[in-house]
């Protein structure tokens, strides 16, 4: 655990990328493996249950430190951290351990049938025994979200490092669902890699933005322009009998998309699809919204599945027959997928994501400003001889999405951040006129800079008209140009809609609010695009 | 009332002068330096001898009048001494006495000693207006020994691997605060001018601070290998600053105790160091004074007063315009 939390600290002292990766490197290159497996594990996203709510952890911690449940709840959102606010608070330890990172995890999951009463003694004796630092990772491992400033691909990389192995191969070996339970660093890193897991994943080839036009990326007959459709990331594996859909954040959504459960009657053994999941009215993609009420949920009611069916919108082919397709060009992949694809009836829940035909990049400018009317956020461009890259690299995938709609509005109330933005306020609403009310519509939280933040709180402090909890009903007076990527209706909302992916693209300084715009604008916006 | 709270700041009716007001006046009774509580305009400043000189380096020519600490005067029907307040050299709680009852103003307070301040001295009086910066039980600070040990382990580290230290301290009280934990076997320690220029006097005040070096626009790096920078927060990141590389850099502030807020300075290292108290000495302090009546100022004022009214107290939020510990100005504390 000591060297666990050393290695944390490091991390979390420094800014410096390469600084990362050589302390990453110096953990591999001695820790236990059983630590580095739960390392991985914990740094890729997979934290062990929670064995005890947090509601418990606050009582007790508050206990400890000698104060008022309602003190440590002041205190937190200042901290803007559970984890670390109960670290704070208690009272410095009176003992000591050396028991390691894998021996505290299984520890704790000890405790997950466990009286309250012992897992409390457990848990108190723990915060008795380590450091604030230390009892801060500690929390995290019990409150899940382990966020750190390492990314997968930096943890990757220093794995490859200390390990001597292919960086994208290990990428793949680290997809899937396995858990330091089900799997030992000996199998997981060292044997042979045998593909043993039918349902592991590859890692997703990403794009970057576009900022600038497509003029330079040279010659448009080399490359494949399609629609960038406004669903969810997956990938559809059909291997050894079985199905599996996976999210581009490694989950499994196998059961949550039913619908899809054809595919592997029309698939042969050894296929993997890469596309995107929309909801489909049988002939288009309908609205995001339609796809919102299914997400987050575990099993779908079946009205639901009737009303909101989804299909695999396929684009890229990523195994064939068994055999990783991924170093073969895109243009020979494609083929391959719309071969495949060809005959299949007109109900299956699969179909290709369609080739746009353009011939210059002024012509596929003029098709990309008609993105909305196809329910697509824009055009992605793909190089036609590309490979299928592991995660995101410049170059050969480009997303080229439509000018987000905006709309000027007014700042209402402020609410605090938390972990990195806390202190500062960072959650706004905004309204729009209408008469002489304002009316909320959207909540955003980013887009501005640090300075900009700075200045806004300090505002917020001064001129808060009334409180309610964390959130502050501030002086009508800011005006916020609002970007964002679509817009619905939504009966749940005051003002009759819901904005898909809204942000401050700008403080508007030189706007009064009498000038902001209004509800009738923003219903105009409805009829138009949504 | 003893004392009253104007829209200019805190004020004596009985002798006819404010403390700390952050709006010009007559006569102003000044617990420290800071630039939110000694601000310029007032037509007579009353503040302790040790605050004097830096006072003048920073406000200019003022008409300003000395008292030593425990020194007893009379101002119209009030009696006035000031006691040290352990926050920066010459800083003060001033305790105004009127017809026999007794009021404190803390002004900024540490209470943990440390080598430069003369100690925090608790007062006994009936009404106490404290500060509370860090009036939350997140806020306990390490010993000075402890950070003494950090900060030169550090030093030393960077210095092994051909690096500067560049550390961001508030150049008035902070910096020199630093300073006094440094150890100079470890290398050269160089100063930015405001800061140096506040060593300038507190040295000719007699304050035993290490050999520093003012960086100079014609000073070489290279001749320093190694060497400790104690610069103002705002230098850091800036132009001035680039001349050292490769550089690790640190802050000392006791916001550093907060991860996010060491996150989003993006500095290497936060050292957590303040001139303030902490969540428990602002408990103890309190309690010392044996007041009854608590009203406390700049920090986490609402939260703190509703602990302390727990606690048996009878507190209240004054609302005041200091700033300068704030959270979003970062800067001092």
């Amino acid at each position: 655990m000591k060297q666990f939390t050393a290695l944390y600290t490091t991390i979390d002292q420094t800014t410096k990328t390469t600084a990362k990766v050589s302390a990453l490197a110096q953990y591999f290159d001695t820790a236990p493996e059983d630590d580095k497996l739960w390392t991985i594990a914990l740094f890729s996203g997979r934290r062990p249950r929670r064995a005890i709510t947090t509601t418990r952890l606050r009582e007790w911690a508050a206990e400890r430190a000698g104060i008022p449940l309602w003190l440590f709840e002041e205190s937190y959102p200042i901290v803007g951290d559970l984890a670390e606010t109960i670290a704070l608070v208690l009272p410095p330890p009176e003992a000591g351990h050396d028991d390691s990172l894998t021996t505290w995890i299984t520890r704790l999951r000890g405790l997950d049938k466990a009286e309250e009463e012992t897992r409390k003694s457990a848990v108190l004796d723990a915060w008795n025994r380590m450091q604030a630092t230390e009892r801060m990772v500690f929390n995290k491992l019990l409150t899940g979200g382990f966020r750190v400033g390492v990314s997968r691909k930096l943890m990757t990389r220093a794995l490859a490092g200390s390990t001597g192995q292919d960086e994208a191969e290990l990428a793949h070996r680290l997809m899937g669902d396995w858990t330091p339970e089900t799997t030992t660093w000996a199998a997981l890193i060292e044997a042979p890699d045998t593909g043993a897991q039918a349902s592991r994943p590859y890692p997703f080839c990403l794009a970057y933005g576009l900022e600038d036009g497509p003029e330079t990326l040279g010659n448009p007959t080399d490359w494949l322009a399609e629609w960038k459709w406004d669903g969810i990331r997956g990938q559809a594996i059909i291997r050894d009998g079985q199905h599996f859909i996976w999210s581009r954040g490694e989950d499994l959504m196998t059961d949550r998309f039913p619908d899809l459960a054809p595919l592997s009657d029309y698939l042969p053994q050894g296929t993997v699809l890469d596309g995107e999941i929309v909801a489909w009215d049988g002939t288009a993609p309908m609205p995001f919204n339609a796809l919102q009420k299914r997400i987050g949920r575990k099993t779908v009611p079946k009205k639901l599945l009737q009303e909101a069916p989804v299909i695999l919108l396929a684009y890229d082919l990523l195994e064939d027959a068994g055999h990783d397709l991924r170093q073969q060009p895109f243009s020979a992949r494609r083929a391959r997928l719309d071969a495949l694809l060809a005959d299949l009836p007109q109900n299956a829940p699969l179909r290709p994501s369609a080739p746009i035909a353009f011939d210059t990049w002024e012509g596929l400018a003029e098709t990309r400003a008609k993105a909305r009317d196809h329910r697509a956020e824009g055009l992605m461009l793909k190089r036609l001889d590309s490979p299928y890259h592991t995660g995101r690299k410049k170059g050969d995938w480009w997303k080229w999405k439509l000018d987000p709609l905006t709309i000027d509005a007014v700042m209402i109330y402020a609410q605090q951040g938390h972990g990195r933005r806390a202190n500062l306020f960072t959650d706004f609403t905004f309204a729009v006129r209408h008469g002489n009310d304002l009316v909320p519509f959207t909540k955003a939280y980013s887009g501005l800079t640090d300075a900009e933040f700075r200045k806004i709180t300090s505002w917020v402090r001064k001129n808060t008209q009334q409180r309610f909890g964390p959130v502050r009903q501030v002086t009508p007076e800011h005006v916020f140009e609002i970007a964002f990527e679509g817009i619905h209706e939504s009966p749940r909302h005051k003002s009759g809609v819901a904005l898909r992916f809204p942000r401050m693209k700008r403080w508007r300084h030189d706007k009064p609010v009498d000038e902001a715009n209004t509800l009738d604008d923003l219903h105009q916006m409805l009829a138009q695009y949504g | 009332m003893v004392l009253e709270f104007k829209p200019q700041g805190i004020y004596c009716p009985a002798g006819d002068f404010f403390i700390d007001p952050w709006q010009p006046v007559d006569r102003a009774l000044i617990t420290h330096g800071h630039a939110d509580h000694a601000r310029p305009g007032h037509t007579r400043y009353l503040a302790t001898h040790a605050a004097g000189p830096v006072m003048r380096h920073r406000l200019g020519e003022i008409t300003l009048d000395g008292m030593a600490y425990g020194e007893t005067r009379q101002i119209g029907e009030a009696k006035v001494s000031f006691h040290p307040a352990g926050h920066v050299p010459g800083s003060a709680q001033i305790r105004v006495e009127v017809g026999g009852e007794v009021w404190v103003v803390s002004g900024d307070y540490k209470t943990a000693p440390d080598r430069l301040c003369a100690a925090f001295e608790p007062i006994k009086c009936h009404s106490f207006i404290t500060e509370c910066t860090f009036g939350l039980p997140v806020f306990t600070w390490p010993s000075e020994d402890q950070i003494a040990q950090e900060i030169n382990t550090w030093w030393a580290a960077n210095s092994a691997q051909g690096r500067f230290s560049l550390l961001g301290a508030y150049s008035l009280g902070k910096a020199q605060r630093v300073l006094s934990l440094l150890d100079p076997s470890i290398g050269p320690i160089l100063t930015h001018g405001a800061v140096e220029n506040t060593n300038a006097v507190l040295r000719g005040q007699g304050l035993p601070l290490p050999e520093t070096i003012h960086v100079t626009p014609d000073l070489h790096p290279k001749d320093h290998p190694g060497a400790m920078i104690v610069a103002p927060p705002g230098a850091l990141g800036s132009t001035w600053a680039r001349r050292f590389r490769p550089a690790a850099t640190g802050f000392a502030s006791g916001w550093m105790r907060l991860r996010g807020v060491r996150r989003r300075r993006a500095a290497d290292r936060g050292f957590v160091i303040s001139d303030h108290a902490d969540w428990p000495a602002l408990n103890e302090a309190i309690k010392a004074t044996s007041a009854e009546n608590i009203y406390v100022t700049h920090g986490y004022t609402d939260i703190f007063a509703r602990w302390l009214n727990t606690q048996g107290y009878n507190a209240q939020v004054v609302p005041t315009e200091f700033t300068g510990d704030t959270l979003e100005e970062g800067a001092g504390a």
